[in-house]
Parts: structure tokens; sequence; C-alpha cells
């Protein structure tokens, strides 16, 4: 992107925001968010990152499932941690997602639209930017 | 089959104690009676973080937040919230003195002790994405500043926040930009202090690596409100993940034209470069920084001139700490009485902390200053692992000292830290508990300051390692009575003479646990006790043969080794040759093992 003025920058701004409100991403509605800040990631954020993607792939879901990344929520003692945004199911926090539970968490959360027991974590503190 | 509704039973060491797994069980067997199973999903979740009120349940997607609740209570929430989709008001979280009914779980003003303005990105968007930080405000507060505010004004509104330095000091920040502004000078600089170098922080870091544009944002503005063009982040190299996000991150704000030449054709320029530290402690201290900029070895100098009058090469310089930075875009965009209204009289907005030690929940956290460090502790840290005693917490690093038990209701504020013989540092947070030694934590924090001195100065240089010396000796049983007053007298003359904070405050944590457990210093010099079984040489480790049946469990998790003893029989243990590693001691399921 080239550089803004003032006048394109509101406009990108706004355009954003809808994106967000949206919540859905490049016409994909299921979004999974990793925390990769050094706490997750020497906790095997990577290697979560790596095996959601593909179990992602092994249910057949790619068409409809993007995976971001994201910094440290500060749930440091339970890193990995993941959160999902997907339709139907409210907006959860799984902590301690070491990647051997990437496929039970894809079958449970994603097919079967069912919560995993003892992961879910809360977010310590409510958003200052949502209006 | 899609569940209408979810139930979270908080399963957090705090709630599991206060009979959650009954809550669990009793909801799971009224769903079936009640002929709603298909209907709700039941499952446990780790800790809210609200242990005080707990066992907590949360209802999704309702976000119905109950606390206090009891096993009994099972039968209503199904019926109520599952079958007839109502909430069972009785149950809702209400703040003291509110009177609404009910709490949605995203109502800051109702249950949550955290309160995120610096970390507000962090583990929401992705910092690899400039566009993901504009969506939620970002480089509004730019905006502002650009187009519709003076110089003057953003530096009075920085000034009416109360906002005051996050690096340590506390030095309020709107009259160290004001004093930049008013220095004549054709070149100034902005330098962000991301060296971070005390055991236990690693709030910068997160902060640089979850959000680097927060930082950024800020400097730019700092630029514009004092006249200064140039920055300089001052990181260590130790720090790779967030120098690399740094890096995109500037890379990003340049291509995009809000850093470079004529900023969104404001005609104002602002450039920032990175600085990489080889991780010395000194190089935190801000005179030594800006000599380690300038490509000179990192040692202090005196103060006055302080850097904001004559800093890198011998310019006005703004220095500041990347949280105090990350806080300057939102009261900007939000105002500064909005900022102004969180806090204690003297100590506005919030403070990140990296909790660490033996607490449940460590993690790194964002309070209210005024919240009080119980709050911290026992709420949002979960308590003590192990159930065990807490003994004391560590605030400041090697800066600060240690704050117990009676102090714990104290509202956190930088005055009433240093009232309390610590300091608010940078905000590592180190919880202690009863297994934890005094003496060797005050070794240990003495042994970094020997090592961390720069040398410039005797008493810090001396000092230090005369005060490690005497830690060391009474550690190993060897300690006089007048130890402790030579420990005393020590500490108090570095204080007074060291050249800079680092010599300044490096006896903080020796004077303050003589202070609060002299009793255990004592124990150490006359006893020759430890009564935390730290200090190795201190400890003697047998084994009772009245006890011991002789399974022999012991001699094969020494690693030396030195127990000896046939099957069946009473084993013995070679003190001698013993390295008091603990192991068997850890070992034995018959509590034969004696440490004494
Ligand atoms: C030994 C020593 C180490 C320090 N380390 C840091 C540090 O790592 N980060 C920091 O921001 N300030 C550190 N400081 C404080 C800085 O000297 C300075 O006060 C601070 O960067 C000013 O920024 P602020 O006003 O935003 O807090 C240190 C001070 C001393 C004496
Ligand atoms: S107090 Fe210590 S670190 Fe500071 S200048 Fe003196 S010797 Fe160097
Ligand atoms: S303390 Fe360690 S070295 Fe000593 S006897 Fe026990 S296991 Fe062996």
């Amino acid at each position: 992107m080239a550089k803004m003025t003032l006048e394109e920058l509101r406009a990108l701004r706004d355009s954003k925001r809808q994106d967000l409100a949206r919540r859905d991403v490049e016409g994909k509605e299921i979004q999974i968010i990793v925390g990769m800040g050094t706490c997750g990631i020497a906790a095997g954020a990577k290697l979560t990152f790596d095996a959601i993607v593909e179990a992602v792939q092994r249910h057949g879901l790619e068409d409809k499932v993007v995976i971001r990344q994201t910094g440290c929520m500060g749930l440091c003692y339970v890193e990995p941690t993941v959160e999902v945004v997907m339709p139907g199911m409210p907006t959860v926090i799984y902590g301690k997602m070491t990647q051997d539970i990437a496929d039970k968490f894809v079958r449970k959360h994603l097919v079967e639209h069912s919560l995993l027991d003892n992961h879910i974590f809360d977010r310590p503190a409510a958003d200052i930017i949502k209006k | 089959m899609a569940y209408k509704n979810f139930i979270l039973v908080c399963g957090g060491t705090g709630c599991e104690s206060s009979r959650s797994d009954e809550i669990y069980r009793n909801l799971l067997a009224e769903a079936e009676a009640q002929g709603v199973k298909s209907d709700v999903q039941i499952v446990k979740t780790g800790c809210f973080g609200f242990c005080e009120k707990g066992p907590i349940v949360k209802v999704l997607p309702s976000e119905s937040f109950y606390v206090e609740v009891k096993p009994e209570d099972a039968k209503e929430i199904i019926a109520e919230q599952v079958v007839k989709g109502r909430e069972v008001k009785r149950l809702l979280y209400r703040k003291e003195q509110k009177t609404q009914d009910s709490a949605k779980v995203e109502d800051i003003e109702f249950y949550q002790k955290q309160f995120r303005i610096v970390l507000r990105n962090c583990g929401v968007i992705n910092p690899e994405n400039i566009e993901e930080y504009i969506a939620r405000d970002g480089y509004r507060a730019l905006e502002r500043v650009l187009f519709e505010m003076t110089p003057e004004q953003v530096i009075a509104e920085i000034k009416a926040s109360g906002l005051r330095g996050r690096g340590g000091a506390g030095f309020p920040t709107g009259i160290k930009w004001e004093t930049a502004r008013k220095a004549v000078s054709d070149v100034k600089y902005i330098v962000c202090n991301a060296d971070e170098g005390d055991p236990g922080a690693y709030m910068d870091r997160s902060t640089i690596e979850g959000d680097p544009h927060s930082v950024l944002e800020a400097m730019i503005i700092a630029g514009k409100a004092i006249g200064a063009n140039m920055g300089y982040v001052y990181i260590r190299a130790e720090y790779p993940l967030a120098i690399e996000r740094l890096k995109t991150a500037i890379a990003q704000a340049k291509e995009m034209g809000l850093m470079g030449k004529n900023i969104l054709n404001s005609g104002f320029d602002f450039d920032v470069e990175i600085r990489l530290g080889a991780g010395a402690f000194v190089c935190g201290e801000e005179t030594a920084l800006l000599k380690s900029i300038e490509g000179n070895r990192g040692m202090p100098v005196p103060k006055p001139p302080f850097p904001a009058e004559k800093g890198l090469w011998g310019k006005p310089t703004v220095i500041n700490n990347v949280e105090t930075l990350a806080n300057v875009p939102v009261i900007l965009t939000k105002g500064a009485a909005w900022f102004a209204s969180m806090g204690t009289e003297k100590s506005k907005g919030t403070k990140v902390f990296a909790l660490t030690g033996k607490i449940n929940n460590s993690g790194l956290i964002e309070v209210p200053m005024g919240t009080t460090l119980r709050e911290i502790i026992f709420d949002i840290g979960g308590g003590i692992k192990g159930g065990k005693k807490f003994k004391g917490v560590q605030t400041g690093g090697p800066s600060g000292g240690i704050i117990v038990e009676k102090d714990l209701d104290t509202p956190i504020s930088y005055e009433s830290l240093v009232a309390l013989g610590s300091m608010m540092g940078s905000g590592g947070m180190i919880v202690m508990d009863e297994d934890d030694c005094v003496v060797d934590v005050s070794k240990f924090y003495m042994a970094f300051c020997v090592d961390e001195s720069c040398g410039k100065c005797s008493p810090c240089r001396i000092g230090t390692k005369q005060m490690y010396n005497l830690l060391d000796k009474i550690s190993k049983g060897n300690g006089e009575m007048k130890d402790l007053e030579n420990l005393e007298k020590i500490g108090k003359a570095m204080t007074k003479a060291s050249l800079c904070m680092l010599g300044g405050s490096a006896a903080n944590p020796t004077l303050s646990t003589i202070r609060h457990f002299r009793d255990e210093y004592i124990e150490h010099i006359v006893d020759h006790k430890c009564r935390a079984g730290k200090c190795k040489d201190l400890v003697v480790y047998s084994i009772d043969a009245e006890k011991c049946i002789g399974c022999g469990l012991c001699a094969r998790k020494c690693p030396v080794p030195c127990i000896t003893g046939e099957k069946k029989k009473p084993h013995v243990i070679d003190a001698s040759r013993c390295i008091k590693c603990g192991e068997c001691f850890k070992a034995c399921k018959f509590g034969a093992v004696v440490k004494s």
C-alpha cells in the first residue's frame, strides 16, 4: 500500500472496523486465533498452530477456516492459548492447547459444535476499544 | 445436534475446593432429569480469576455470570436458564452498591479486576498486521496530534492525565515532555527504553510482541510534541521476536506514510530506528542507555543535566519506558479525564505486572492503580501453589523489597510501595511461599547486583560485594550478630552515596527482609538453621531408622549416590558425601528421610 493521506487513513479504519465487526475474514466464517508471544511459542504454540492447520485439512474445513496469530493474552500459566470465533457457538478461549489435542479440538468444536472440557479460560479483562 | 446453551463451571483450584465438582455433577444430573440434556452442554473450565466470589458459573450465549453458587442451585439454573430461558437473578453477580439486575460479563464495571489499557491489543490483534491496529483506533491519536492539536495542547493533555513513568522512577511524563519542548535546540530525540533487565520481568517484551504500533505511534506523538524528528528504540538483543515484530511494524508504518517524511501530508517528519542492547542491567538506566546508543560503554553519568535538557549527543532527549508510551495513544483518544478517573490520588491509570513465582495463575496482568496486592495474588493469581503458606511478594526486582502478609491490603501506588520499603519498579512481582528463604533470596539479588554493577563508583562496586560476602557467610552458618548491623550500615551508605539507582537501590531486598524477617536471619546466625531448607550448608539429611522400611527408593534416587543399606533394613546417608539435593526427602513415601 502506498503512502496515505488523512482521508485515506480514516477510510481504511472505517472499512477495517466493519470487517472486524462482521467477524468473517476473507469470506471465511470460522476464525482460529493462536497466541504467539514468546511465552506461547515456548509452550509449543507453533506446533499447535501447525497441528490445527493439519486437523482443519483432515476434516475438510479449509474453505471455511482462517487461522491467525496474535500476541500474549496474559494467561502464561495455560499457554498455548487459542481463541475461536464462529457462528452458532459462543466465542471462547482455550488454554493448555498443546499439539496433541488439536485434532480433538477441531472435531469437537468446529464439527460437533460442542466445547472442550477443562480447557476454557476467560478473557482477563473487558475490551476498552470495542464500542 | 446443536446445543442452545453452554454452562461453564469454574474448575480453578480456588473454586475446586469450594465444591465446583459437586455443582458440575448436579448440573449434569438435573439436565438429564429435566429432559434438556441435548439442549445444554455443561463443561468445566479453568480459573476465572475471581476466586473471592467462587464457585463461579457462567452461561453462554446469554453471558450470565453467577457467583457463590452452591450445589443445590443446579436445579434452578437448569429449570430457569435452560428450560425457560430466564436468568436466575438471585445468583447474578452485583457489584456492591449497584442496583442493576444483570451482570453481563462484558461489563467492565462489573466483575473483572483487570483493566487493559497498555495491553488493549495484546492477544486481540495480529501484531504483524498494521490494518488490525488501525481498525482498533490505531493512529487515531496521531491524527488528532497532527491535525487538531497544538504541541502545547498535547503536553497539557498528558500532564492532565497524571501519567507517570512506568520504567521505575514514576516521573510525570507530561513534565518531562514539557522540559524537552522548552529546551532550545535544532535537533531533539525520542528514545524508547525497552531494555527490561530485571529478573522476572517481561511486560515490555510482551507489549512490543503483541502491539508494536502502540509504542511507535506514541513515539511519533512525543516527537511532534517536543519537536523531535528522530526516535530510537533501545531493546535487548535477547528479545528476537519483539525485535522482528518491531521491524515489521516500522516497515509497514513507513510504507503507509505514517512514519518517515511528511506524515499523512502534515509536513511533519519522524523516523524510528532500533538499537540493540547487549543485555547489561545498567544499560536500562537512562544515562547509561544514551551512552550505549552513542556507541560508548554503557555507564551512568551524574544528573543533572537531565536527558530532557542534554541527552543523546548532548541534545534534548525524552526517554520513556515502553509501557509509559503505550498509554499515550489511549490518553489522547479517550481523554485525560477518562485516564485520570482511574487509580489513586497521585498514581493514575493502570500498571502491568508480570506475576510469577509460587502462584497458581502466573501471567501478565494489568490492573488499575489502587488495586491491592491481596486482590492480585489471591483473586487474579488464584493464590499460592499447592495450598502452601504465603510468605511475601517481591516487587521492583533487585531494586525493590519484600512485602508481607500484614501489608497486603495496601492499595498499590508509587508512594505506597516505597512506604512499605519496596518500590513499583518496572513491574516484576515474584510471589514467595514458606519454602523460600529470605537470606537465600537476598543473596540471589545481591549476586545479581555484584554482576551488573558497572564499577564506576565505589559505594556500589565495593558495597554490593561486601554485602554479598556477609550474606554468603550467614547462609553458610558462619554469621555473627554484628554482620546484621554491618549489612544495614553498608546498605544505607550505598543507598545514599551511589551514582545511579542500581547501587542506590541494591540494598533494598536485603534491608527489607532484615526488617520483616529479622528472626530468620538470627536463626541462621545463632541456631545455624534455615527453616525453609534452602541454605544447603545448614541442612542435614538423615534417615530415621524407626520409620525406614528399607524399600531402597531413596538410594535409587540419590545422584551421588551416598545412601547405602540392605533390602528391608534401615538405610543410612553418608553425610560427608551428601550434596543436599533433597531428592531422597522428596522420594521417601514413609517420611523416614528427615531434614534438619
Ligand atoms: C539500574 C537501572 C535499570 C533500569 N532499567 C530500566 C529498564 O529496563 N527499562 C526502563 O524503562 N527503565 C529502566 N530504568 C529507569 C530509567 O532510568 C528511566 O527512569 C526510564 O527509562 C524513564 O522512563 P519513564 O519515565 O517512562 O519511566 C532503570 C534504572 C536503573 C537505575
Ligand atoms: S551505582 Fe553501580 S551501576 Fe551505578 S554508576 Fe555506580 S557502580 Fe555503576
Ligand atoms: S540429599 Fe541428595 S545427595 Fe543427599 S542423600 Fe539425599 S539424594 Fe543423596
